[in-house]
C-alpha cells in the first residue's frame, strides 16, 4: 500500500490536505460581514451559522470548542474571525493562535459592518497572498487523520458501503492513523458489539456512561418509539426496519480487527493515534463538523439512499454500494462499491478502492461535495439559550 | 445473478440487492462471510434494499439479521414475503 501523500505541514506539525483561508463569525449577527469579507477577497471562504449568542455552561464550551478547532483544523491555513463584540471574539483569536497559524479578529460594536468589513478585508487579502505560498510536502500516511460517518443509510449500507470502510480502517489503523466514528444513539442493539470492541475495561466504562446518557435524553424527550427518526424515513424507504437493524449495519464501518482506543467528547481533539468514538449526533451535519472541529482532514461517507452532505473544512468522500443511487445521482458519489454485491469485487478490494480515493483526495482532487459546493456547516446545540 | 445477501448463515431475513424481484421467482441469495449461495422462494414483489424472509415467522418471534436481533415480528411472516415495517417492529424506546 502507498504510505505516503502529499500535504501542507503547519507549524504545529499537524498536517492539512486543504489550504482554506477561512472568515470565521463568532455569532450569527456577524454572518452579513463575514460573507462580505469573503466576497470582497475571492478564495476565502466564509463559514456562517446561526448560534452565538446568550449560550452558556457546557453548551457555550462546546461552542467555543467548535468553532476553535474548525479554526485550528490543518486544511485551515490562515483564519479572519468576526464577531459581534470584542470580548468572545478574542477569546476565539486566542485559542486557534495556539496552533501558530495567522489569525485575526475583528468586534463590529462601535465600528459598524462597513469599517469592519474593510479592515477584516485587508487582513484577509494577506492571508490569501500568504496561503498561496504554502507549498505541499510529502507527508507519512501515519499524519493522517480520517473520520467516518454514514448518511440516509439503507440495507445497502450494512452490506457494502459500511463494510467497505470497515475494511480501509482496519488497514489504516494498522499504519497508526487516527481514526474516528460516532453517532452514539445510532448504536442503539449494537452497543455490546462496540463494548466488546473496546481497548479495556476503563474505555469500556467510559463509552457505555457516553451511550446510557444519550439513552437517557432519547427516553425523556421522546413522543413515540422514534420509528420516524431513528430510522429516517429515508432508512426505511431504502428497507431498513428497526433501529438495532441500522445500528448493526453501521458498526460495519469499524472493521473487524481495530480496537477503540478511547473515548471522545464532542468536538474533542484525540491526544494519541488509535481509534476514537466520539460522542456526537448522529446527523449527518453535525456529527461532520464535529470531526472537523475535532481536527479530521478526510471524512468517509457511506451513503445508500443518496446523502449529498459536504463541509467546508473536511472534504466529504462518499461511498455507495447501492446500484440505483449510483444511477439516479453519480455527481455525488466518489467511489462506487455496488460491485460487491454483484460479486464483481470483494470487500478487500473495495476497501483498497477507498483508499485509492483517499489518496487522491488527500493530494487534492476535489471530492463530488467540494466540487458541487457543498459546505453544511452545523453547529451541535445542548439546549437552550439563556 | 445473485438477488438478495445474507450476513449470517443463521440469518432469519435476506437483503434484495437488484430491482425488480416479482412474486413467483426463485431467488439466488449471497452469505457474504462465506462466500456461497442459497436457493429461496419469493411470494411477493419485494423493492431493492428491502428484506426477504428465510423462514416462516410468528407474532412475538425475533428476527435476526448479522446473526443478531434486529427487533421482533408484530404480524406473522411466511418465508418469501417482504419483511419491514409492517410485520417487525424495534424491542427498544
Amino acid at each position: 500500500m502507498q504510505i505516503t501523500f502529499q500535504g501542507y505541514r503547519r507549524d504545529n506539525g499537524r498536517v492539512g490536505v486543504r489550504n482554506h483561508v477561512i472568515v470565521l463569525p463568532v455569532d450569527d449577527l456577524s454572518n452579513t460581514a463575514a460573507e462580505a469579507v469573503a466576497n470582497n477577497v475571492k478564495g476565502t471562504l466564509a463559514i456562517p451559522h446561526p448560534y452565538g449568542r446568550l449560550q452558556f455552561g457546557a453548551d457555550l464550551d462546546l461552542h467555543f470548542r467548535t468553532l476553535i478547532g474548525a479554526g485550528s483544523n490543518p486544511n485551515v491555513a490562515a483564519v479572519v474571525v468576526i464577531g459581534i463584540e470584542e470580548g468572545w471574539t478574542k477569546r476565539v483569536v486566542d485559542g486557534i493562535a495556539t496552533t501558530g497559524k495567522p489569525v485575526t479578529g475583528f468586534g463590529i460594536e462601535l465600528h459598524g459592518d462597513h469599517d469592519t468589513i474593510m479592515r477584516a478585508s485587508k487582513i484577509a487579502k494577506e492571508y490569501l497572498q500568504y496561503a498561496s505560498e504554502q507549498q505541499r510536502v510529502e507527508c507519512a500516511l501515519e499524519d493522517l487523520w480520517v473520520s467516518c460517518k454514514c448518511g440516509e443509510s439503507d440495507t445497502t449500507s450494512g452490506c457494502g458501503s459500511n463494510p467497505t470502510v470497515g475494511n480501509a480502517f482496519d488497514k489504516l489503523y494498522d499504519i497508526g492513523c487516527t481514526l474516528v466514528f460516532g453517532e452514539t444513539t445510532e448504536l442503539t442493539g449494537g452497543e455490546q458489539i462496540v463494548a466488546s470492541r473496546c481497548r479495556d475495561d476503563k474505555v469500556r466504562a467510559d463509552f457505555m456512561r457516553v451511550f446510557d446518557r444519550y439513552q437517557e435524553v432519547i427516553n425523556r424527550h421522546k413522543t413515540s418509539d422514534l420509528s420516524d427518526s431513528q430510522p429516517t424515513k429515508g432508512n426505511i424507504a431504502g428497507g431498513l426496519t428497526t433501529i438495532e437493524e441500522k445500528a448493526l449495519g453501521n458498526i460495519q464501518k469499524i472493521g473487524k480487527k481495530c480496537v477503540v482506543d478511547g473515548v471522545l467528547d464532542k468536538a474533542e481533539m484525540p491526544s494519541h493515534a488509535g481509534l476514537w468514538f466520539m460522542d456526537s449526533s448522529s446527523a449527518a451535519a453535525e456529527m461532520v463538523t464535529l470531526c472537523a472541529a475535532a481536527g479530521f482532514v478526510v471524512h468517509f461517507f457511506p451513503t445508500g439512499q443518496g446523502n449529498v452532505i459536504g463541509n467546508p473544512i473536511l472534504p466529504v468522500i462518499k461511498i455507495c454500494a447501492n446500484p440505483r443511487t449510483v444511477r439516479l445521482m453519480p455527481e455525488h458519489i466518489d467511489v462506487d462499491v455496488s460491485g460487491i454485491t454483484r460479486r464483481e469485487i470483494n470487500m478487500d478490494q473495495a476497501g483498497d478502492r477507498l483508499l485509492d480515493m483517499m489518496f487522491r483526495t488527500a493530494n487534492g482532487r476535489l471530492t463530488a461535495a467540494e466540487a458541487l459546493g457543498h459546505r453544511e456547516f452545523v453547529l451541535t446545540r445542548l439546549y437552550e439559550s439563556a | 445473478m445473485i438477488h438478495c445477501v445474507l450476513h449470517d448463515p443463521e440469518d432469519s431475513v435476506a437483503v434484495v440487492v437488484v430491482e425488480g424481484v416479482k412474486a413467483g421467482q426463485t431467488l439466488t441469495g449471497l452469505i457474504l462471510d462465506e462466500n456461497r449461495t442459497i436457493t429461496l422462494p419469493c411470494v411477493q414483489d419485494i423493492p431493492l434494499g428491502h428484506k426477504v424472509a428465510l423462514k416462516d415467522m410468528n407474532v412475538g418471534d425475533t428476527v435476526i439479521k448479522y446473526g443478531v436481533d434486529i427487533g421482533k415480528v408484530v404480524a406473522p411472516i411466511k418465508t418469501g414475503q417482504h419483511a419491514h415495517v409492517h410485520n417487525i417492529k424495534t424491542k427498544r424506546w
